[in-house]
C-alpha cells in the first residue's frame, strides 16, 4: 500500500477582506483569521479517501512556516492524517520563502519518508503561485498530475483526469508520482469530534530546513505591495461604430 | 449541579495548563470543533432552517449527521459510544448548530442533556447499555417528560402515578409539551411513586417507545422551532419493567432537577447561537437597505 505525502499551507482565509500593510511591505496578518489552503483541505481529503479504501497505508502531512503553521496540521489530522510535519520557518525567512524552497523541502521529506504520493492544492489563494507541486516533480524527477479532478489507482500506475483550459484531459502516471488537486476533485469531510479527539494523540515532528540541507535564502525581493486600482466608471456608447472608433483611439483596433 | 461539576474539570486542567494569558482563547481542540460545527451550521442546517420551520418537518438526515459528528453525545465518555468532551465543548457545539437551525439545537440539547444526561449519572450498566448507546449516533433521540398539564414550574406536583405492581410499573397520567415527543425512542419519566411523601415520593422511570398503554398526543402548533416535535404522552396502564427505575425510588424530583440545571447551558448556549444569528441578519439588513439615500 502507498505512503502519502500531503502539503498544507496556513493562508489567511478565504472570507477575510484582505488590507495591504501601510508601509507597502505586504499584507496585514496580525491578528487575522487563518486556515487551511481550500486546496489543500481538498488534497487531504483525498489522500484519507485513499486510506479508506486501502490505496494508502500512511498519510504524513507536512507544513512549511512559523508556529502557527501547527494548527492547520492539527486540522489535517483530525481529518483523518495520522502524523505531522511541522518545518519551522519563521521572521523574515518564512516572508520571503517561495514554493522553489518548499519543492525542495517536499522533496527531501518524501525521500526521507519513501512517499509514494505526494498531493497538494493546485496553488495557495495567497500567492497564487501554483508552482509546487511542478517543481517538487521535477527536483524528484517524478511524473506529475496537476490539477487533478480525478484519480484512480491501477496496479502500478495511476489515470488522472486533469481540468485544462480546453477541457478534461486524461493521463497515466506511474508511480510514484507528485498530483495536484483542484476544485472539483472531491468535497472535503467535517471533522468529527472523536476524530478531532483522536488528533490530540497524533504526532507532529518538528524540524527545520537546516535539518533537510535546503538553503532557504530569499531568491526574490518584494518591492512593494499595493491595492489594485480602483475601478474607473466605464463609458456607454450609443452604437457599435463609436465603439469602433474608440477601440481605435486606444490603439486596440 | 453535581452533573455539571464532574465534567467541568476536564475543561479546568487543560486551562490551567495553558496559562493566564490564553484565558480567551479557546483550547485548540474547541476551535477545532468550533470550526466544524460552525462550518456544518452553514453549509447544512442554514438552508433548510427555514424550510422546516414553515413545514414542520422533523431533520431526520441532519440529525443523522450531527450524531455522525459526534454532537448528539458530546459529555458522553467513549466507551458508550460518546464523544467523551466537557460541557464548555458541549456549550460552544449547541451555539454553532442554533446559529444555522435553533430546530436541530433543541434538539440536539433534549437528547444530549435532558435524555442522556441523567441516564449517564444515574444509569445502571444495563440502563448505560441498552438506554445511551443507541442513542449517541443520531439514529434515536431521547426525549424527557416531566411537565404536565397542571404542573410546569411546580414540578414537585406531579400527578402522573407509577404503581410498582409485581415486576413492573404501571404508568397512568398525561405528560405535556415534551420536546421530542414524537420522533423519541425512549423517555426519562417522572411520576409519583408514592403519593404520601409529596415531592420525595417521585421517581424517574425509563420508558422505550412505542409500549403498549403510550399513546402520543397531537403535535403542537408553535410558533418557531417548529422543526422540533413538542406533543403529550399519555400513559394509561402503560407497563414498564421495574428494571426501568432510573436511580432509587424518591430520588425522582432530585434527578430532575440536576438534570435541568446542566440542560438550562445547553438551551442559554442555544439562545446565544439564535441571537448571534439574528444580530448578523438585522446588520446585513441594515448595511444594505437604503433609507434616504443611505443605507
Amino acid at each position: 500500500m502507498a505512503r502519502v505525502l500531503v502539503g498544507v499551507k496556513r493562508v489567511i482565509d478565504y472570507a477575510v477582506k484582505i488590507r495591504v500593510k501601510p508601509d507597502k511591505t505586504g499584507v496585514v496578518t496580525d491578528g487575522v483569521k487563518h486556515s487551511m489552503n481550500p486546496f489543500d483541505e481538498i488534497a487531504v481529503e483525498e489522500a484519507v479517501r485513499m486510506k479508506e479504501k486501502k490505496i494508502a497505508s500512511e498519510i504524513i502531512a507536512v507544513s512549511c512556516g512559523p508556529t502557527q503553521s501547527q494548527e492547520v496540521l492539527r486540522t489535517a489530522l483530525a481529518m483523518g492524517v495520522d502524523k505531522g510535519i511541522h518545518v519551522e520557518i519563521s521572521g523574515k525567512d518564512y516572508d520571503t520563502l517561495q514554493p522553489i524552497h518548499v519543492s525542495k523541502i517536499l522533496a527531501k521529506i518524501a525521500e526521507k519518508e519513501k512517499a509514494d504520493f505526494i498531493i497538494v492544492g493546485k496553488q495557495a489563494i495567497d500567492d497564487d503561485s501554483n508552482q509546487t507541486a511542478q517543481m517538487t516533480a521535477a527536483i524528484l524527477d517524478w511524473p506529475q498530475a496537476t490539477f487533478a479532478s480525478k484519480i484512480e489507482k491501477g496496479d502500478k500506475d495511476i489515470t488522472v483526469t486533469r481540468e485544462v483550459d480546453g477541457g478534461l484531459e486524461t493521463i497515466k502516471c506511474k508511480i510514484p508520482a507528485v498530483i495536484s488537486a483542484d476544485l472539483r476533485l472531491n468535497e472535503p469531510r467535517y471533522a468529527t469530534l472523536p476524530n478531532i479527539m483522536k488528533a490530540k494523540k497524533k504526532p507532529i515532528a518538528k524540524m527545520t530546513p537546516k535539518d533537510l540541507g535546503v538553503d532557504v535564502a530569499p531568491r526574490i525581493k518584494v518591492v512593494s505591495v499595493e491595492d489594485p486600482p480602483v475601478r474607473q466608471a466605464g463609458v456607454i456608447l450609443p452604437d457599435v461604430d463609436a465603439l469602433v472608433g474608440k477601440l481605435k483611439e486606444g490603439g486596440f483596433a | 449541579m453535581a452533573l455539571f461539576n464532574r465534567l467541568l474539570p476536564k475543561f479546568i486542567t487543560t486551562f490551567k495548563a495553558r496559562g493566564i494569558a490564553s484565558l480567551a482563547a479557546l483550547p485548540e481542540t474547541h476551535q477545532l470543533l468550533q470550526k466544524t460545527c460552525r462550518d456544518f451550521a452553514e453549509g447544512e442546517l442554514k438552508p433548510i432552517a427555514a424550510k422546516i420551520d414553515r413545514e414542520h418537518l422533523y431533520p431526520k438526515e441532519q440529525i443523522k449527521k450531527m450524531g455522525e459528528l459526534g454532537l448528539m453525545a458530546v459529555a458522553v465518555p467513549e466507551e458508550l459510544g460518546g464523544t467523551g468532551l466537557d460541557y464548555v465543548a458541549y456549550a460552544i457545539a449547541m451555539e454553532e448548530i442554533s446559529r444555522g437551525c435553533a430546530s436541530c439545537g433543541v434538539i440536539m440539547s433534549v437528547n444530549n442533556s435532558l435524555y442522556l444526561g441523567p441516564l449517564q449519572q444515574f444509569g445502571n450498566k444495563e440502563q448505560k447499555e441498552k438506554y445511551i448507546r443507541p442513542f449517541t449516533d443520531g439514529s434515536k433521540v431521547g426525549c424527557f417528560a416531566l411537565s404536565e398539564p397542571g404542573n410546569g414550574s411546580d414540578a414537585g406536583a406531579a400527578s402522573t402515578t407509577a404503581m410498582l405492581t409485581g415486576s413492573s410499573y404501571l404508568l397512568n397520567g398525561t405528560k405535556s409539551w415534551i420536546t421530542n415527543g414524537y420522533e423519541s425512542e425512549a423517555s426519562v419519566v417522572f411520576a409519583t411513586t408514592d403519593k404520601a411523601l409529596k415531592h420525595k415520593g417521585i421517581s424517574a422511570i425509563i420508558v422505550p417507545k412505542p409500549t403498549a398503554g403510550l399513546d402520543l398526543g397531537k403535535k403542537e402548533d408553535k410558533l418557531g422551532i417548529r422543526g422540533s416535535s413538542t406533543c403529550s404522552l399519555i400513559f394509561e396502564d402503560c407497563k414498564v419493567p421495574k428494571e426501568n427505575l432510573l436511580g432509587e425510588p424518591g430520588m425522582g424530583f432530585k434527578i430532575a432537577m440536576m438534570t435541568l440545571d446542566a440542560g438550562r447551558i445547553g438551551i442559554a448556549s442555544q439562545a446565544l447561537g439564535i441571537a448571534q444569528a439574528s444580530l448578523e441578519v438585522a446588520v446585513e439588513y441594515a448595511t444594505k437597505r437604503l433609507a434616504f439615500g443611505k443605507p
